[in-house]
């Protein structure tokens, strides 16, 4: 006899680590909700806004650089890549990260067809952190519109 | 100053155009309670530190940012403001790792950054200030830590005694500064003379052969480094000179082994003066002349002579003496007035400089203490030494007194200061020793000429020390206590700091 509550919170539970079993999330991500408390309660909320807000400018920026067809700059997509790799790593993106590295190879190697995949990548990856983290906020604000607190997850 | 020292409220400045990472190090940083400010430019950061010399403790940077190299912002912030910084990325490439050592980081973090890591940041911040309590109280070691048993030393000469305890007391007042009197903070600018940039300079005097013929300017050209000055190499090479004919004279060098210590150089007239006269009397006579310039002018503002661009205006933070723009693009011109006189500069002098012998006349005597070395005007040379003593350790406008008396001073231990220069050999290691004070005092002298800043308090005072204290260790002895507390603002005798294995510069 569940709870509404026990439920939301038991799917809570599952879907944190599913998210991170699958590789989507690493550590730095359990480090952000350390950081939260009761002076900044949406902390976590607002540094991955910040980053899905920096990742699609700079997915922009790189998107722009390898479209100018013959004269790709690719230090240009390099750099805004090794921005990506610090940016994900804010916020423990553990896959957008991880494709930061095969992207800034395809850079320093000046392959086009490999950055252009790689880009495509990112793309879809960061869209897909930002439905499930989407999704885990959502679960988390119904816990606490039915009554119950956020339970802590352990990896 | 350890004892006051806390964590708490450590003013940090994070730098990053990460927008994410700049909210995240915040956070952490205000948990581990220390005040923070951010900033997403290193333009801005700059300005900001520039803004408020006093108002930041440490700097924690990303080595990659958009408007600027995260390498240079640390070159700036430690030439200008000396303030500690810790640099980030998310790449820890030992390449990378490596130039944030050369470029003086006192630290490297990588990305992702932990609480832990955030949570022991001030030990460098604490480290930095026992540096300069170290330097300044070496300069007293050399010149006399205990300032008033040195007044009594000094026995007769009443003029001395008396000049000399008006100066304790007005460095005493310094030293004795409160900590959180920020105003009178007198963080000189300095040029950070790594082993590859002494390296360079050691090549152009070699190269130019005859070393009494080395003058500074010619140095300089050789060296070919565009922010260094006139004045940076003269100074240098005094010290340079000092080290080689102290060398020549045997006297046991104790070697560096390993670890870079930081020293802060005398006072930049001390240094200018000292060693300087194989230049010849001209120079001497310029230093003559120079007595009279604004202590607080910059370099470039001030005589050309080497003794004009030593002096370190009193209360910059840290403002680089006669630091030419760097031949980069007009960014940086904006962002580094090196050559405007800071205002702060000119309406905060430190206590000691209102008192100080830059205004002074150099005694009519002095010049005759150029042409002559002899070692029975040591005595007489000793005081006028003494006057200046002070001098070497706060970064004063040139003296000439001070360059005179310190070529006579060194009289005794080589048969003539002026041949010892001119006898330098031709390469030399340059070696800092790693210890502050043996009991000998051969070997404190020893110390004092590798170090950067004792050397030249040394120097002004070898005759008086063997003559009146070879069988005294007191100036050798603990610092007085009161060197050590409330002093996070010690005047810094000067910009010269030797560090062996910190490459600030390397062009």
């Amino acid at each position: 006899m569940d709870t509404l509550v026990a439920q939301l919170q038991r799917q809570f539970r599952d879907y944190t680590i599913s998210l991170y079993h699958q590789g989507f999330l690493d550590d730095q991500f359990t480090e952000l909700k350390k950081l939260q408390d009761e002076c900044s309660p949406d902390f976590v909320a607002e540094v991955v806004s910040l980053f899905f807000e920096d990742c699609e400018k700079l997915i922009g920026n790189m998107a722009r650089a390898l479209d100018q067809t013959g004269n790709v700059d690719f230090s240009l997509v390099g750099s805004s890549v090794h921005q990506l790799k610090g940016s994900s790593s804010s916020v423990g993106a553990k896959r957008v990260k991880g494709l930061c590295v095969t992207f800034k190879e395809c850079c320093d190697s000046q392959n086009f067809e490999g950055c252009v995949r790689c880009l495509q990548q990112v793309d879809i990856e960061y869209k897909s952190l930002k439905a499930k983290l989407q999704d885990l906020f959502n679960l988390e604000q119904q816990i606490v519109q039915a009554g119950g607190r956020i339970p802590q997850v352990d990896i | 100053m350890e004892k006051g020292f806390s964590p708490v409220g450590l003013r940090v400045l994070v730098v990053d155009d990460d927008p994410t990472w700049l909210k995240i190090l915040e956070k952490m940083l205000k948990k581990c309670s220390y005040e923070v400010t951010t900033c997403g430019l290193a333009r801005e950061a700059l300005r900001l530190l520039r803004e408020r010399k006093d108002g930041f403790d440490i700097v924690i940077s990303d080595v990659n940012m958009p408007d600027m190299d995260g390498f240079k912002l640390l070159e700036h912030v430690g030439l200008e403001l000396d303030l500690p910084v810790i640099m980030m990325s998310v790449d820890g490439e030992t390449s990378r790792v490596m130039k944030g050592v050369q470029h003086g980081a006192c630290d490297y973090l990588l990305k992702p950054i932990r609480m832990k890591e955030l949570k022991i940041i001030w030990q460098h911040v604490l480290r930095k200030k026992l540096q300069e309590v170290r330097d300044i109280e070496g300069c007293c070691y050399d010149v006399g830590a205990d300032w008033f048993t040195q007044a009594q030393f000094l026995g007769g000469g009443e003029d001395v005694s008396f000049g000399k305890k008006r100066k304790d007391f007005d460095f005493e007042k310094k030293l004795f500064q409160d900590e959180s009197d920020q105003s009178s903070s007198s963080k000189k600018a300095r040029v950070v003379w790594s082993y590859e940039l002494h390296q360079k300079f050691v090549n152009a005097v070699n190269q130019i052969g005859c070393d009494h013929k080395a003058g500074p300017k010619k140095i300089l050209d050789l060296m070919n480094i565009p922010w260094l000055t006139r004045e940076n190499v003269a100074s240098h090479l005094q010290k340079y000179r000092l080290y080689l004919s102290r060398l020549e004279k045997g006297k046991e060098i104790k070697c560096y082994s390993g670890g870079v210590k930081n020293m802060d150089s005398p006072p930049k007239d001390a240094e200018i003066n000292s060693g300087h006269q194989s230049p010849g009397k001209s120079s001497s006579y310029a230093f003559l002349k120079a007595t009279e310039t604004d202590p607080k002018q910059l370099a470039p503002a001030s005589v050309s002579d080497p003794t004009s661009g030593v002096h370190m205006p009193p209360k910059a933070k840290k403002t680089r003496i006669g630091y030419d723009p760097p031949n980069s693009s007009g960014v940086f011109d904006s962002l580094l007035p090196w050559n405007d006189v800071p205002d702060p500069l000119e309406s905060k002098p430190p206590i000691l400089y209102e008192n100080s012998f830059l205004q002074q006349q150099p005694l009519p005597s002095q010049s005759s203490y150029v042409a002559n070395s002899a070692p029975s005007l040591m005595q007489e040379e000793m005081k006028p030494s003494y006057v200046n003593e002070d001098e070497f350790l706060m970064p004063q406008d040139k003296n000439s007194t001070v360059i005179l008396q310190d070529m006579d001073l060194s009289a005794p231990f080589s048969s003539n200061a002026t041949s010892n220069t001119d006898s330098i050999p031709g390469s030399l290691n340059w070696e800092l020793p790693e210890a502050h004070h043996s009991g000998s005092l051969d070997t404190d002298l020893d110390f004092t000429w590798l170090h950067g800043e004792h050397f030249f308090a040394n120097s002004g005072l070898q005759n008086f020390q063997f003559q009146d204290y070879t069988s005294s260790t007191s100036l050798l002895s603990e610092p007085p206590p009161h060197l050590w507390y409330g002093n996070d603002r010690l005047p810094d005798p000067d910009e010269y700091t030797l560090m062996v294995d910190q490459g600030l510069f390397i062009s």
